[in-house]
């Protein structure tokens, strides 16, 4: 007879799991907050929780690759002269020069102008490999003006006053030493090897009211020709959107939490800002309220991962969007090929958001010049252009089948929702009935 | 000499034919009345002209100015010459915040006082102030002088990089890593070029310097009050 008692078996807490625990070692052990890039890691509502509805007796669909599906767009016709058009609505988000390598933004340059599309600068200047390679290019206005100078402005295609981004509205930007070279320092009048401070407002304005007026500045500066966007991090997006419209932008860009960063601590990644799908329809409502919808784009972004995000980002009323972190897989960040090496750094493919140390196996967000030389920006940019393409038959694919012949025709009332939580932030009905959390004239 | 009304005919029109004018221009000296305090008046100029400005104006006069030579014969909103890579600014009144941010080069020339925040995240840019300025000036500051014959406000040169500051007065208080540094004759020379290129009546020898001390360079915990 076994006269074992039975034991209690150990249980880990979910208030502090592991790694919660190896956190708090961590910066016992360091004295500094944990910095790192990409966006928020934690489940939020996402597009995921959506789904569409497709065609049926009501409604009939398209002939797959039969009937035209557009996907054309075109950014800036409220009061720019030369508005941007693109042949696809997914566009290239902001990552700089020095967050990412020079061969990465070449590619960049190269996938996006293959595909039709835009790419755009980041803190720290445009470089003329940047504007070589792409042929249409954004131009960000950023709170530290690095590399900000006019010759580049009238090179843009466009302005992209930044305000705030999605992994950390309401901080600034951060580029710790190691990836401060001659030629980063240089550009951003930096002594090398620093870890580089951006402000997290503008230097010369503050508020909508003088926004208004730096807009006027910038147009006057390009002689009312670029589109002037405003980019906004998702936190309050129908009055964001509403000012940046009554300031006079032609594109508001929005950007959710799980929009990408270089470097930012991660308390800020994951604690502060909205998932992109409850910025969406806040925002779109501020510009049907201001009788702009479609005359102001909306461009969004945070966690755009396939076609099926396109078309639904869409439906919710955008008119483009913009990928940051998938663009950066599609070059071939954490790539397992690389796993030995992701090892070696102490983490592993798919988890790899060291960015700012430097050390980027891939080549890609990194200054090291022997790992930079490892991405070839021709074939990256290749990756790059059929994964947008890819993207795009994607969105038509679902178009299509929602019996619409542009992608800007996709609605609300194309989706449906498959949790409270989705069909409250999106305003869009739970599946199988014509109830969402909030809707009007219910009740609750 | 080209006049034109700014009240009768226009920002637009003044912005676009100055942009118009080339590095071998005939019309060289440009002169504007009636400005009213507008905002952004001569942007974004890029040619070897000298504009005057009969009275005072708005936010971003003279902004991302290169080349050009523009003097206010009044005082100046927020951000004159803001972003400027070269030429020359002359305020003859005062300047309200923002003066000069984020410049990169030139010479921006202020004869009463400045607000707030004065040559923030400057970068190359020279500024030299005849009269006091406010807190937070230089704030962020990367590289060029900001001379001030008067006094300074609160928090000067507050996680500042690598720009000279000079101020003759007293300084209310230094901003996190500014110090007071010594004056050596390098120093002496640049403040003498700058105050005589300024028409500042002042000696080089009245001024103390300020720097970074660069302890926030790189992150470090016993400095977390000061990031």
């Amino acid at each position: 007879m076994d006269n074992k008692i039975p034991q209690t078996m150990p249980i880990q807490s979910a208030t502090f799991s592991n790694p919660i625990n190896a956190e708090i070692r961590r910066a016992a052990a360091t004295g500094i907050y944990d910095i790192r890039g990409g966006g928020a890691k934690r489940r939020v509502p996402h597009f995921d929780d959506l789904l569409f509805l497709g065609a049926s007796v009501s409604r009939y669909p398209l002939e797959g690759y039969r009937e035209r599906c557009d996907t054309s767009v075109t950014l800036g016709t409220r009061f720019a002269k030369k508005p941007i058009k693109l042949d696809i609505p997914i566009t290239i988000a902001g990552m700089s020069f020095g967050a990412l390598s020079g061969p990465a933004k070449e590619a960049l340059g190269r996938g996006a102008s293959a595909a039709g599309t835009s790419t755009t600068t980041g803190d720290g200047g445009m470089t003329p490999e940047e504007r070589g390679h792409s042929n249409k290019l954004v131009y960000q206005y950023l709170p530290s003006r690095y590399g900000m100078n006019p010759n580049d402005l009238r090179k843009a295609d466009a302005i992209e006053i930044v305000v705030g981004q999605g992994a950390k509205p309401g901080g600034g930007g951060m580029l710790l030493g190691q990836k401060i070279s001659d030629r980063v320092a240089d550009m951003r009048t930096l002594p090398k090897g620093i870890d580089q401070r951006s402000a997290c407002r503008h230097p010369d304005w503050t508020g909508p009211d003088d926004l208004e007026i730096k807009i006027l500045e910038l147009r006057e500066i390009t002689n009312w020709e670029v589109p002037i966007y405003v980019k906004v991090g998702g936190t309050r997006p129908y009055f964001d959107t509403a000012l940046a419209v009554k300031a006079g932008a032609d594109v508001v860009v929005l950007d959710g939490m799980q929009g990408g960063t270089a470097a930012t601590q991660d308390v800020f990644i994951e604690h502060v800002g909205m998932p992109t799908l409850a910025c969406i329809r806040p925002a779109v409502q501020a510009l049907q309220d201001l009788g702009v919808h479609r005359e102001v784009q909306l461009v969004v972004s945070g966690g755009i991962r396939t076609g099926a995000d396109v078309a639904k980002a869409m439906a919710l009323g955008a008119d483009a969007v913009a990928i940051g972190t998938a663009a950066l897989i599609a070059l071939g960040d954490n790539d397992p090929k690389w796993e030995a090496e992701y090892q070696k750094l102490g983490t592993t493919t798919g988890a790899y958001d060291d960015w700012h140390e430097g050390k980027d196996p891939a080549g890609i967000t990194t200054q090291d010049p022997d790992l930079m030389a490892r991405l070839d920006p021709v074939e990256a940019g290749r990756r790059l252009r059929n994964y947008l393409k890819v993207m795009t038959l994607e969105a038509q694919t679902i178009a299509r089948a929602c019996g619409h012949n542009h992608l800007h025709n996709l609605e609300p009332e194309d989706l449906c929702a498959l949790t409270l939580e989705a069909a409250a932030m999106a305003k869009i009905p739970m599946a199988g009935t014509d109830w969402y959390p909030g809707k009007p004239g219910t009740g609750y | 000499m080209q006049t034109y009304d700014l009240e009768a005919n226009g920002l637009r029109g003044l912005n676009s034919a100055l942009h118009a004018q080339s590095e071998t221009t005939n019309q060289t000296e440009w002169n504007i009345v009636n400005p009213k305090g507008s905002h952004a008046i001569a942007v974004g100029l890029n040619a070897p002209i000298e504009v005057t400005v009969n009275g005072s104006t708005g936010y971003y006069c003279a902004g991302m100015n290169q080349q050009a030579t523009v003097n206010v014969k009044g005082s100046v909103g927020p951000g004159v010459a803001e972003n400027m890579m070269s030429g020359t600014v002359v305020v003859e009144g005062d300047a309200s915040q923002y003066a000069g941010a984020t410049g990169h080069g030139g010479l921006l020339v202020i004869k009463g006082n400045a607000s707030s925040r004065c040559g923030i995240s400057m970068k190359g840019i020279d500024i030299v102030v005849h009269g006091n300025i406010g807190h937070m000036s230089a704030f962020m500051a990367q590289a060029g002088n900001l001379v001030v014959c008067g006094d300074a406000g609160d928090a000067l040169g507050d996680s500042l990089y690598e720009a000279r500051l000079f101020v003759r007065g007293s300084v209310k208080s230094l901003g996190a890593d500014c110090i007071e540094k010594e004056m050596r004759p390098e120093h002496i020379e640049i403040l003498k070029d700058l105050l005589e290129r300024a028409g500042a009546d002042a000696k080089p020898e009245e001024f103390k310097r300020y720097g970074s001390a660069r302890q926030l360079y790189n992150f470090d915990v016993d400095n977390a009050q000061s990031y």
